[in-house]
């Protein structure tokens, strides 16, 4: 069992015949990733890095029998891939893209909760059980399999952290990055829920940063229903009010609202070790096993 | 993140909306703003145009009733400094008699996902101490984005925020307008305070605000003529040039990294280690030399900066090629001029670190290393 992808994990991706997307689709079959089919409008019939491209992403479910789609479509034509994508019976939909406009998320959100499936993303590294299958950008050399669930705003933070745990022996059940759009599709309580719920996963480590409060209710979550112990970490607390550090969502109000303090407190309150440094995340986790 | 419109051009587009603005003109000299003001007619007010808030406060909007005070506050506006931004650009505008001030609003409610609009009746003053101090006293409206506003839910907001019963349609209809306003042009806040009731009960949209989303800029061709640079410093200024996402600190240890979360969690560390990051410079994904030697080069002209961390994690980049790129951007340097420690991690990142030239540069494993080795290089110049 895994929380969102394992090596069974059929997987359409939409703008498979872009440059990322190519580079990417022969990335995530290297790793194992079982890539079944590309979508692209007006490219069906083509074939890259070996597999078959279809117009739409139905007649690619339909034929290949995909259950997940990862999005490398540009941001100007994303939600309509995204709105393709959720009118299909896809278990998953994992969004790479960067730049979606706000209100086409909003949009897409909507549309979203009328279904039955899964969107990680936008603007994310995706979702990897490694060993298995990766759907998305991430490096697979860096993850070891193990028992840690990692979930994560930011890519390389992700990163960072899954390198010293790989460096000191402890592997990942699975690591997914959500994205640091102010609008996602699964948060950090959805991502939650499902390592509670994965017998592969015995510990979590929840990597948030400033700005919205998903941190907060994250924390109050965890405490009401969370038996998986988990270690915090939160990016941003030298972050100045009112300026963006690098992801749209990530920024302080004027108000206070958001700030790096507020989600360390909740999260302490909930019961979990908040580290001051990644090495400390990844020390306090080694502990726990 | 958003583009600020200035308020005179968020008032064109209200009111092509056909929202009701005071009857203004723009000027960028002294004279142009005291004809401005004589064919308008006194009373007037003169507001500086700048893409920061509380510019009243800063004395940067004055109430006028003759020719010599016109000039004497076109004078003192024009040119003075707000938050770091220097006033080019007068609006000047006829003074509305009004018995009370409104609240209206537009935004993204980012935990629901959803737009929502807002009426209060404590307009003309900060609506973020109201919304902390008295939040009951602004009145909500969530929008479901696949049917938007509906008229019902605009009048359901106006009465709730208790607005007089003879004008609340009228406002209710402001409302419909500047929604629609924020739906059609991809606004991430769409604002009017104060909303201004005359004695003769029209409504009348005194200050205005629209931002935009950037993202959606392409869309929104004619706003994104109206893009300006607004940067608050040179090195800003710089960096929209490059295309880095950077924002200046005050600080003396120079960041250097890639992935917000990274640099973030960087600055963060700089400051658990003792030192006072400089800035936040995410130079993105890939590892041309050509970024990496310009994102150098911005860290070495800030004057505040005494040593630099340069903190990699090469993802899908290769480690090799960052190096690469790292000894091509120094090897334009005689003598590099301030202290640079290097940490590369991830995709051959061993090949990385053998390539660098270490001469030029300190190399570190670790990110909590490479961060202690830049906060002591920058105790050591301070002493």
């Amino acid at each position: 069992m895994s929380a969102f992808v394992d090596a069974d994990t059929r997987v359409v991706v939409q703008g498979i015949t872009g440059g990322e997307g190519q580079f990417h689709t022969e990335q995530m079959i290297e790793y194992g990733t079982n890539v079944v089919a590309g979508a692209v409008p007006g490219k069906g019939g083509q074939e890259v890095a070996g597999v078959p491209v279809y117009d739409t992403v139905a007649r690619a479910v339909r034929e290949e029998d995909a259950d997940a789609s990862v999005v490398f479509v540009p941001p100007a034509f994303a939600a309509d891939a995204l709105y393709e994508a959720l009118d299909t019976p896809l278990n998953l939909v994992v969004a790479i893209t960067e730049g979606i406009p706000t209100q086409d998320m909003t949009g897409v959100k909507r549309r979203l909760s009328e279904t039955d499936t899964s969107l990680i993303g936008p603007n994310c590294p995706g979702v990897i059980t490694p060993g298995e299958a990766k759907l998305g950008i991430l490096p697979g050399n860096i993850f070891s399999p193990g028992k840690v669930g990692l979930v994560s705003r930011s890519g390389t933070l992700t990163y960072q952290i899954v390198n010293s745990m790989t460096q000191r022996g402890v592997g990942q059940s699975t690591a997914v990055g959500i994205g640091g759009d102010p609008i996602i599709g699964t948060s950090f309580v959805d991502t939650l829920d499902r390592f509670e719920a994965d017998t592969d996963t015995e510990a979590v480590v929840m990597c948030g940063e400033i700005g919205g409060e998903d941190e907060e209710r994250a924390a109050q979550h965890i405490a009401e229903s969370m038996d998986t112990p988990v270690v915090g970490f939160i990016a941003g607390r030298t972050a100045p009010p009112g300026k963006r550090m690098g992801h749209a969502g990530a920024i302080v109000s004027g108000g206070g609202a958001g700030t790096a303090a507020s989600k360390i407190d909740a999260l302490e309150n909930a019961g979990v070790t908040v580290g001051d440094t990644p090495a400390e995340v990844v020390k306090s986790v080694e502990a726990l096993l | 993140m958003k583009m600020k419109l200035h308020e005179y051009q968020a008032k064109q587009v209200f009111a092509q909306a056909g929202i009701d603005v005071p009857d203004s003109r723009l000027a960028t000299t002294v004279d142009e703003a005291v004809e401005a003001a004589e064919s308008i007619g006194f009373p007037v007010a003169i507001k500086a145009q700048v893409h920061v808030g509380g510019r009243g406060k800063a004395g940067g909007i004055e109430l006028v009733e003759t020719p010599e005070d016109a000039r004497e506050a076109a004078a003192r506006i024009l040119g003075m400094e707000i938050k770091g931004y220097q006033v080019d650009c007068l609006l000047v505008e006829a003074a509305v008699n009004f018995v009370d001030e409104l609240y209206l609003g537009v935004t993204m409610d980012r935990g629901a996902g959803r737009p929502v609009a807002m009426v209060s009746t404590r307009g003309g003053v900060d609506i973020e101490e109201v919304a902390e101090n008295q939040p009951a006293s602004i009145a909500r409206e969530r929008v479901d984005p696949a049917f938007g506003l509906q008229a019902y839910q605009a009048r359901k907001a106006v009465y709730d925020a208790g607005v007089d019963r003879d004008v609340a349609l009228d406002v209710a209809g402001v409302l419909t307008s500047l929604y629609k306003i924020w739906d059609d042009r991809d606004g991430a806040d769409a604002e009017i305070n104060p909303l201004m009731l005359t004695e003769d009960r029209e409504v009348v949209a005194a200050d205005a605000v629209l931002n935009i989303d950037d993202d959606a800029l392409f869309r929104q061709p004619e706003l994104a003529e109206m893009e300006e640079e607004a940067a608050e410093d040179e090195l800003e200024a710089q960096a929209n040039e490059y295309g880095f996402d950077y924002v200046r600190l005050e600080g003396n240890v120079g960041i250097v990294g890639n992935g917000a979360g990274l640099v973030m969690t960087t600055l963060d560390l700089v400051d658990y280690y003792g030192g006072a990051p400089a800035n936040f410079l995410d130079i993105g994904g890939g590892a041309k030399a050509e970024r990496v030697a310009n994102a150098l080069d911005m860290v070495f002209s800030d004057e505040n900066v005494d040593s630099v961390v340069f903190n990699i994690f090469g993802g899908i980049t290769r480690g090799d090629e960052v190096a690469t790129g790292i000894n091509e951007a120094l090897s334009g340097f005689d003598r590099i001029p301030k202290p640079v420690t290097v940490r590369l991690a991830g995709t051959n990142a061993a090949e990385g670190m053998e390539i660098l030239n270490d001469d030029l540069v300190a190399v570190e494993e670790t990110l909590e290393g490479v961060v202690k080795r830049a906060v002591a290089d920058a105790e050591e110049v301070t002493l």
